[in-house]
């Protein structure tokens, strides 16, 4: 045993509930380091500020969850997310932490709105990736005999797949209205209700969005896609309500147990990868001149205060509104799948929005730190936003009750709704977890379900499954994701959001 | 095609490690791999050719933007590349002439969507062996 292993052995034998040390590989030629981390109580864990760091880390998880080499990385990057410029209080992680470019998925970080920085690996390539639910009127032996002809029709008229387009084809001019419009864009079109936007995070259109800032690039890729799920993990879901833990929010939510629900998940397409690539190239250039070295290339930023920050930031604007606008319309087109296939009108079929948060994205919000109110900049990266109640920014229905949270599991669990509390703005900037997070690779994944029918797993527990990639359904089976409950339970545990409905699913449509 | 490269996996993503003689083998090989993971090469017929150029601060920045440029080719533009002819490559500069197929759903097939070309972990070097990359991949 080396003295420094030797150091270890014995901080595990004399603190073996205080201190838990991840030993770090060599990965990839990157140097050998250790990140220790420390007990704060049952969920929160610190990474103690050391280096260069400006503030701690601080990680929701259960003492499991930070065990295994797949955290090693992450939680060297909630490290280093900490040593940039202007981060306030401390560099968070949620407990469907994983390994992301630059920042952690998973991690939520805010910067002085003054004199910190704002960064595209902050908010990720797909900006405001995101979820929406609907609720309806019906119970699920009211769709059970038409269910499969119901995710079919779901899979044959919402484009889904790998470049998937659709059969809204935009001129320019129009792609910058939608940039600059968002969901309002869609209800404008007559693809949603005006009461739809009530319902969605931020009304669905970001202010600040400037499509002139926008790469002729960006805009051509904008033009065809609009209305489309898209791939991966992008995925359109048929649920039913299986417990209810809070009814009285769930009443105001309009959630009833056996309800059938429609999720869906997407982002802002080929669109928001190109404005995050553009931006990515732009800002590594222009960090060099800011004199502060990166710890990661991938973690290129500028001045919030600067021509390079609000060029981003009004940027990312347009991806976000992109973003509302198409799952507004994935939502319309789905609610008239259903009309048609089930052959009732809208007042049987009772589709309303819930609500549609973002779980990719940077935003200007106030927060109190150290008592006192700031502006900053919220970098929200696979995490959600989770408001409480009597908060400005919420519709008048949920004032009361808080946001809702919105939280897929994979395609055989379970999904969650949660709701916004006090203790997310003490704790985390008004923020939790946003999913169940990977444990496998995609090529791990494929491997575990060698020999294995995915299709069939599914529909035996009576779960109807259309796809479109042909190794999409392995890459995103089940056993490659963390169990969302877990997740669930430590923020719910942690108090950062709180449960209120837990969804089985029973029609899914992959990308 | 002969492996010039093999595959990285990570827990989100995944990459390639390519290797060539020279720095030019180099930049093709990796053009090559990129469109390797991402179609059926063998059905691609050089159809038609482009030219595109890409610059870099140094060799690990002109890997990126390459390959960003050649994965502009398929994601924004819908084409899918065959083959490579390097015209002229410095340290911050790289010029070349692609062949490419446009893409027909009925005739070519996508085997991974490649969304991003990353910074991460980026390296790019030379030793007495021949040179070699490692790029990581959004997918």
């Amino acid at each position: 045993m080396g003295g420094q292993s030797y150091i270890r052995y014995l901080i595990a034998i004399f603190f073996p509930k205080c201190y838990y040390v991840v030993y770090n590989k060599i990965i990839d030629g990157v140097p050998k380091m250790t990140i220790n981390v420390k007990k704060i109580d049952k969920y929160r864990w610190e990474v103690p500020k050391t280096g260069a760091m400006r503030v701690p880390g601080i990680i929701y998880a259960t003492e499991s969850m930070l065990r295994g080499s797949s955290q090693n990385e992450p939680l060297k990057q909630v490290a280093n997310v900490a040593t940039l410029p202007g981060i306030l209080k401390a560099s968070l992680a949620m407990p469907d932490m994983h390994w992301g470019y630059g920042f952690p998925i998973g991690g939520v970080a805010a910067f002085d709105w003054e004199s910190g920085v704002i960064s595209p690996g902050g908010v990720g390539y797909d900006i405001n990736c995101g979820v929406r639910l609907a609720g309806t009127s019906l119970i699920e032996k009211d769709i059970r005999p038409k269910l499969k002809e119901l995710v079919d029709a779901l899979f044959r008229d919402i484009p889904s797949g790998v470049g998937s387009t659709g059969s809204i084809n935009l001129s320019i001019p129009e792609v910058k209205k939608v940039l600059k419009n968002g969901s309002r864009w869609a209800v404008s079109q007559g693809l949603g209700d005006t009461s739809d936007l009530d319902f969605t995070e931020e009304g669905g259109c970001m202010e600040n969005a400037d499509p002139d800032v926008v790469s002729p690039r960006a805009l051509e890729r904008g033009k065809k896609q609009l209305g489309t799920l898209g791939s991966g993990n992008h995925f359109l879901e048929i649920g039913v309500v299986e417990t209810i833990y809070e009814p009285e929010a769930a009443r105001v939510f309009g959630l009833f147990e056996g309800q059938v629900t429609l999720m869906l998940h997407s982002g802002s397409r080929g669109l928001g990868y190109q404005i995050c690539d553009d931006s990515l190239a732009f800002m590594s250039k222009h960090v060099k001149k800011l004199g502060f070295d990166l710890p990661d290339r991938q973690l290129a930023c500028a001045m919030i205060q600067s021509k390079e920050g609000m060029k981003y930031y009004n940027a990312m604007a347009c991806a976000a509104n992109y973003a509302w606008a198409n799952r507004q319309i994935l939502m319309h087109r789905s609610r008239d799948v259903f009309l048609r296939v089930l052959g009732m009108g809208p007042r049987d079929l009772g589709m309303n929005l819930l609500y549609d948060v973002c779980h990719n994205i940077a935003k200007k919000e106030t927060h109190l730190i150290d008592g006192k109110k700031q502006t900053v900049c919220v970098h929200r990266k696979g995490a959600t936003r989770s408001f409480p109640p009597g908060h400005s920014a919420l519709c008048s229905e949920y004032q009361q009750t808080g946001q809702p949270v919105i939280i897929p599991g994979d395609m055989g669990t379970a999904s969650y709704v949660l709701v916004g509390t006090q203790k997310a703005m003490e704790e985390t900037f008004g923020s939790t977890c946003h999913g169940a997070g990977r444990v496998l690779s995609r090529k791990a994944a494929k491997k575990a379900s060698k020999g294995r029918s995915i299709n069939r797993e599914l529909e035996d527990k009576g779960i109807v499954i259309r796809w479109t990639g042909r190794s999409t359904l392995a890459e995103e089976m089940p056993d490659a994701y963390k169990d969302v409950s877990q997740v669930v339970e430590v923020v719910h545990g942690a108090g950062i959001s709180k449960k209120v409905a837990r969804l089985r699913p029973i029609g899914v449509v992959k990308g | 095609m002969k492996k010039t490269y093999r595959l990285i996996d990570h827990t989100a993503d995944f990459g390639i490690h390519v290797f060539g003689s020279d720095s030019q083998a180099l930049f093709a090989n990796a053009a090559l791999a990129l469109f390797d993971v991402i179609t059926e090469m063998d059905v691609l017929k050089s159809r038609d050719f482009c030219k595109i150029t890409a610059s870099g601060e140094d060799w690990s920045d002109l890997m990126i933007n390459w390959l960003r440029e050649l994965l502009y080719l398929w994601n924004g533009k819908e084409l899918l590349v065959k083959s490579v002819q390097i015209l002229s490559l410095s340290e911050n500069k790289i010029s070349a002439k692609i062949y490419f197929d446009p893409f027909r759903p009925d005739r070519h097939t996508i085997k991974t969507e490649i969304k991003a070309v990353t910074y991460h972990q980026i390296q790019v070097k030379s030793g007495p062996s021949g040179w070699e990359a490692r790029v990581i991949f959004d997918i």
